[in-house]
């Protein structure tokens, strides 16, 4: 197959795979890795169930071609357990039942993550605001941001 | 479709002045990307100039600020020199999207995307920001209002480049602000964006003033008569009031689902007396 090479380091692991030039990072990450956490909730960057953290910064996958990520460094929801130990911001999410249908989780979990390595302890408004760029339609946002309240607390040893 | 990393802008300029077909050139792609996925968008080439080094920094010299046209606006918030001098450009650039969008998005790209509403262009117009452009021809010098022409369009030719947005230092007791109006509290696009500058003499008298609205007509609009209102004055009530008529009059808007006419000229002169007002109390270092 012809297109072009890129290689890249993905939760770790170094990566190698072809891809088109239009082809965007998230068409890459769930059609030629089965990385298939991040989700396209509209491929426009409004919804940001897509969300990875490309370089340490967190991204819309939908607005980062597969070409750009030559050489990059990118962590996806897939990396975010260790093992079988869940990281603290997934098992408040299930306590909280700050999921229904789940398809924005992914997103939220790794926009969710950025926030509090930014910030480890935000206010109620970092919070919204930081989160401003993932859409749910099922929780209504509260236990969305109750989970990260109570991760930031267990994450800060509280 | 093609897509090329140069290193160097020389190269990326070259890219871009010999293709035959259609390029772009690919900053943040916050803009770019989402018109890709529209079916009746095409490209041959896109030329991302993220590995430019020259492009990825904030100098600040004795003159002022010179911003690589590839520095993302989350990185222009956390350049602590650039923020406490112009805090207005730096909280408009930071209004752009969401944490996702910031992490990627550009004011060069915002400039040169060439919408009516972008944020950070009112800020950067009364700013007096320059756009320095490097072309095939080599690199040329225009104030920032001077690069979009109409909507989705560009004074730049073929092969042209927006590299660094300047911004010069600030004389003592300056400031400014910017303030737009969306119907939401974020993720939204400006109905009207209103940017202020202004530098004080030891009085508290204005001595210069620079007032531009944003998404009031096909392009952002530098409104000298709204400046003319407050200059010699120390921004009392008689003077916002000549200073919102001012904008108000000036206005050229659209009747949309977002804001008709009448509200949009209205809000244009409360939003621009708040600015001056913000941008007031912050030259005097209230
Ligand atoms: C979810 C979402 C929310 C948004 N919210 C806002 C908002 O609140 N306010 C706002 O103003 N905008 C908003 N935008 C639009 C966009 O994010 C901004 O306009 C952004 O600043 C564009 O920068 P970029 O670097 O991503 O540009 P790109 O998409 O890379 O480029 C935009 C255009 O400019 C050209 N270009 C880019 N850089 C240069 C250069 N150096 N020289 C010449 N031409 C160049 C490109 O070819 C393209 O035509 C939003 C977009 C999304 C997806
Ligand atoms: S799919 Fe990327 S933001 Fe919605
Ligand atoms: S849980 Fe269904 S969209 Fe958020």
């Amino acid at each position: 197959m012809s297109g072009l090479a890129v290689s890249a380091t993905i939760n770790g692991d170094e990566v190698e795979y072809l891809c088109q030039a239009e082809e965007t990072l998230l068409d890459v990450l769930r059609n030629r890795l089965g990385l298939t956490g991040a989700k396209e909730g509209c491929g426009t960057g409004d919804c940001g169930a897509c969300s990875v953290v490309l370089d340490g910064k967190l991204v819309c996958s939908c607005l980062v071609l597969g070409a750009e990520v030559q050489g990059a460094t990118v962590e996806t929801i897939e990396g975010m357990a260790k093992g079988d130990t869940l990281h603290p911001l997934q098992t408040k999410f299930l306590e909280h039942a700050a999921l229904q249908c789940g398809i924005c989780t992914p997103g939220f979990l790794m926009a969710a993550k950025a926030l509090l390595d930014a910030n480890p302890d935000p206010t109620e408004e970092e919070i919204r605001f930081g989160l401003a760029g993932n859409l749910c339609r099922c929780t209504g946002y509260d236990k969305i941001v109750r989970a990260v309240q109570a991760a930031a607390l267990e994450i800060n040893g509280g | 479709m093609y897509y090329e990393r140069p290193e160097t802008l020389q190269d990326a300029s070259r890219l871009l002045a010999e293709t035959k077909g259609t390029a772009y050139i690919l900053a943040g792609g916050t803009d770019l990307l989402v018109r890709a996925k529209s079916d009746h968008f095409e490209a041959d080439l896109m030329v991302d100039i993220k590995s430019i080094a020259e492009l990825r920094t904030v100098h600040h010299t004795a003159e002022g600020f010179a911003i690589g046209a590839a520095v993302s606006c989350a990185d222009l918030g956390r350049h602590a020199a650039l923020k406490a001098a112009w805090p207005g450009v730096v909280e408009a650039a930071n209004l752009i999207g969401s944490a996702q969008i910031q992490s990627r998005c550009t004011i060069a790209g915002n400039l040169c995307n060439a919408s009516p509403a972008a944020d950070s262009v009112p800020a950067m117009v009364a700013a007096g920001a320059r756009a320095i452009i490097a072309g095939p021809a080599g690199m040329r010098t225009v104030p920032v209002e001077a690069v979009p022409v109409a909507p989705g369009k560009t004074s730049l030719g073929q092969g042209e480049i927006v590299a660094t947005i300047e911004i010069d230092n600030r004389p003592p007791r300056s400031g400014d602000a910017y303030l737009r109006f969306i119907p939401r509290t974020e993720m939204d696009i400006a109905v009207v964006g209103a940017g202020v500058s202004l530098t004080l003499d030891e009085t508290g008298t204005i001595q210069s003033a620079r007032v531009a609205l944003g998404a009031v007509a096909p392009t952002v609009m530098l409104v000298a008569e709204a400046a003319d209102a407050i200059l010699g004055t120390r921004l009392e009530y008689a003077a916002l009031e000549r200073l919102a008529e001012a904008c108000s009059a000036a206005c050229r808007p659209i009747n949309d689902k977002r804001g008709t006419v009448e509200f949009r000229k209205k809000v244009a002169g409360v939003l621009a007396r708040r600015a001056a007002r913000i941008a007031y109390d912050r030259s005097r270092g209230a």
